[in-house]
């Protein structure tokens, strides 16, 4: 099995037939469809692909389910095998008519031959019918692509083929002999049992196939799933950013803060995993400053190094942080502020820099509260401290400290 | 006489912005869209400094760097990309280029980065700073060449001022050193990033997909 699956899998070795090859055979596969179909659209694609008249097919199915019900049994396997033709639009409607058409003529026959008493046409039909069977499936599998596969996993078997067609033969023998004492139904029934295995053993590599079949293409459905989510991100949010980039083409700030913010969401999409943005310092990090970002129309640089989770006094590390970045973007002036974040076993460092105008901290007034209260204040009382590192015309640092308890 | 030199890159759009941001600062000897053309250019034109994208059709810009730095060339490469993924970013840094910048990057830090790498120094973003903090602040397990596998004091503490946005200038400044100083510890830093054996290096970059 594991040779097989790697066959198929494989990518040929050389250089691929010219798809010619494939084209030049176009083969109809036994599909059901949905459109004109009475039970499960069986008849009607084995009467597409036959060439015959949908009628015809349904005839010899009915005729076939009134002896021994060896039609029913057909038509069961034929459904199971056979996948559905895709179809697109609302479902069809059955024709119920005709429907109930066949149906009386089956049960038409049944009574005659109830009445009749030749009905029943004992268990010499039964071996013809299994092998009946057993062909059906076959055929209606024998695409020829797909034959070919198939066989490319089979080639060493030919033994188990071999072995199948004698069990068949002997089994056919054991019928034909048996038929001359029908009464005698146990060397039939034996013989119908060779004949299944037989058929078995052919059809059990074209099983093995069909399995596969079904396991590529709920792959490939997986695939298609994954692109359609792609396909609905992409959509939602870069389309839509374009356009709004379009609409907003005079106004070169918005044009900027459109872009960094789709950037940034693509980016958080394409390789962040997916994490809750609260539960830790560094993502709250990011967060915050994604948000100052799309705020004040200013690039804010962001650069992590360790991690640890959230707690209060981190939380608090994090306000100061958020207004620090505010500040940087408001009043420095500067076309980008960076931060960056680093924990360490014993503390928490919280740096956010511009090269903006910078300021004279001794004529801030006293009542201005975004540096004293909001930055410094609060570190303080969380047991931390902020430093601020500023000149006018040199830029501004703010670097907050918080020192971890050791547990 | 100015540097010459070559612009790796798929996107042409990218590589006619980048030649109008460098403007006569440097040299543009040529453009290549893929890794054979760039393998082919730089054997031709011989260009002082190669800015590579990373991602290429073809293997990428660590495929370009296997087979011009395998055949001995002496060529510099700069990695210029959007991508910030670690793999990326300590990929191409260990498949031998001297640096690391995102697209973002201003045109005069640009042309600063190239005249720096021509020089044969290291240019770290500050986000590759950070990575490499990260890196190798994250390992634990015994290292095989203590020298190699670990950084000292001054490397960190130069790596921390990059990674807080600081040119080259001002961390001398900070730390009262001369810039030369500081281009010899970046330098030293990025040998370490190239010749260390530690496999958490690789397997850090991937296990964190992080940007």
């Amino acid at each position: 099995m594991a040779d097989r699956h790697k066959l198929r899998d494989a990518p040929p070795p050389v250089a691929p037939p010219p798809p010619v090859e494939e084209e030049a055979a176009p083969y109809l596969r036994l599909t059901r469809p949905a459109e004109g179909r009475l039970v499960a659209g069986v008849a009607q694609g084995a009467a597409e692909q036959l060439g015959l008249d949908p009628v015809v097919v349904r005839l010899a199915f009915v005729l076939l389910t009134v002896v021994d019900g060896i039609g029913l049994v057909a038509y069961a396997a034929l459904w199971i095998f056979t996948p559905q033709r895709p179809h697109v639009g609302p479902e069809p409607q059955r024709d119920w008519s005709q429907f109930t058409a066949f149906g009386a003529i089956g049960l038409a026959l049944l009574a005659f031959g109830w009445l009749t008493g030749s009905a029943a046409g004992g268990v010499g039909l039964l071996p013809i019918g299994v092998g009946g069977i057993g062909a059906l499936i076959l055929w209606q599998q024998a695409a020829p692509d797909r034959r070919k596969r198939w066989m490319s996993g089979v080639r060493h078997n030919r033994i188990r083929t071999g072995l199948g067609m004698v069990l068949v033969i002997v089994g056919a023998i054991g019928f034909l002999a048996a038929e001359g004492e029908l009464a005698q139904a146990r060397p039939g029934l034996l013989f119908t049992a060779v004949v299944v295995g037989g058929l078995a053993m052919i059809a059990a590599p074209y099983l093995a196939g069909l399995w596969k079949e079904l396991q590529l293409e709920r792959r490939e459905r997986i695939r298609q799933e994954e692109r359609a989510e792609v396909a609905a991100h992409v959509h939602d949010s870069v389309l839509h950013t374009l356009t709004l980039i379009q609409r907003n083409a005079h106004d070169a700030r918005e044009v900027l803060r459109l872009a960094r913010s789709q950037e940034r969401e693509l980016r958080n999409w394409l390789y962040q995993p997916k994490q809750d943005a609260d539960a830790t310092l560094a993502a709250a990090v990011r967060r915050v400053a994604a948000e100052e970002e799309d705020a004040h129309g200013v690039p804010i640089e962001v650069v992590c190094v360790g991690d640890r989770a959230l707690d209060s006094r981190l939380t608090a590390m994090l306000q100061a942080a958020r207004q620090a970045m505010v500040n940087a973007a408001k009043y420095s002036e500067a076309a980008v502020v960076s931060v960056y974040a680093e924990v360490e076993p014993e503390e928490v460092t919280i740096f956010v820099r511009d090269r903006g105008k910078g300021f004279d901290l001794d004529a801030v007034p006293e009542d201005r509260m975004g540096i004293r209260q909001s930055i410094i204040g609060r570190m303080e009382r969380n047991g931390g401290s902020a430093r601020v590192r500023t000149s006018p015309g040199e830029g501004t640092e703010i670097m907050l400290t918080m020192k971890l308890e050791q547990p | 006489m100015s540097i010459k030199v070559l612009i790796v890159d798929d996107h042409r759009l990218f590589r006619s912005g980048v030649r109008a941001e460098l403007g006569d600062s440097v040299e543009v000897v040529g453009e290549a869209e893929d890794v054979e053309t760039a393998v082919a250019k730089i054997a031709e034109l011989a260009p002082d400094v190669v800015l590579l994208d990373v991602h290429m059709p073809g293997g990428g810009g660590q495929e370009v760097l296997r087979r011009v730095l395998g055949s001995g060339s002496q060529v510099r490469f700069l990695a210029l990309s959007v991508s910030d993924a670690a793999e990326d970013v300590i990929g191409v840094i260990r498949g031998g280029a001297r640096g690391y910048v995102t697209k973002t990057i201003s045109g005069k830090e640009l042309t600063d980065a190239i005249r720096r790498v021509a020089e044969g120094d290291a240019v770290f973003s500050p986000r590759l700073a950070g990575f490499v903090l990260d890196a190798f602040a994250s390992s634990e397990a015994p290292s095989i060449d203590p020298e190699l596998d670990s950084l000292t004091q001054r490397e960190r503490e130069v790596l921390r001022l990059i990674a807080r946005g600081y040119a080259y200038k001002e961390i001398a400044k900070e730390l009262f050193i001369s810039v030369k100083t500081v281009e010899t510890h970046v330098s030293s830093v990025l040998r370490k990033l190239q010749l260390s054996n530690r496999h958490e290096l690789s397997r850090w970059a991937t296990a964190r997909r992080l940007v």
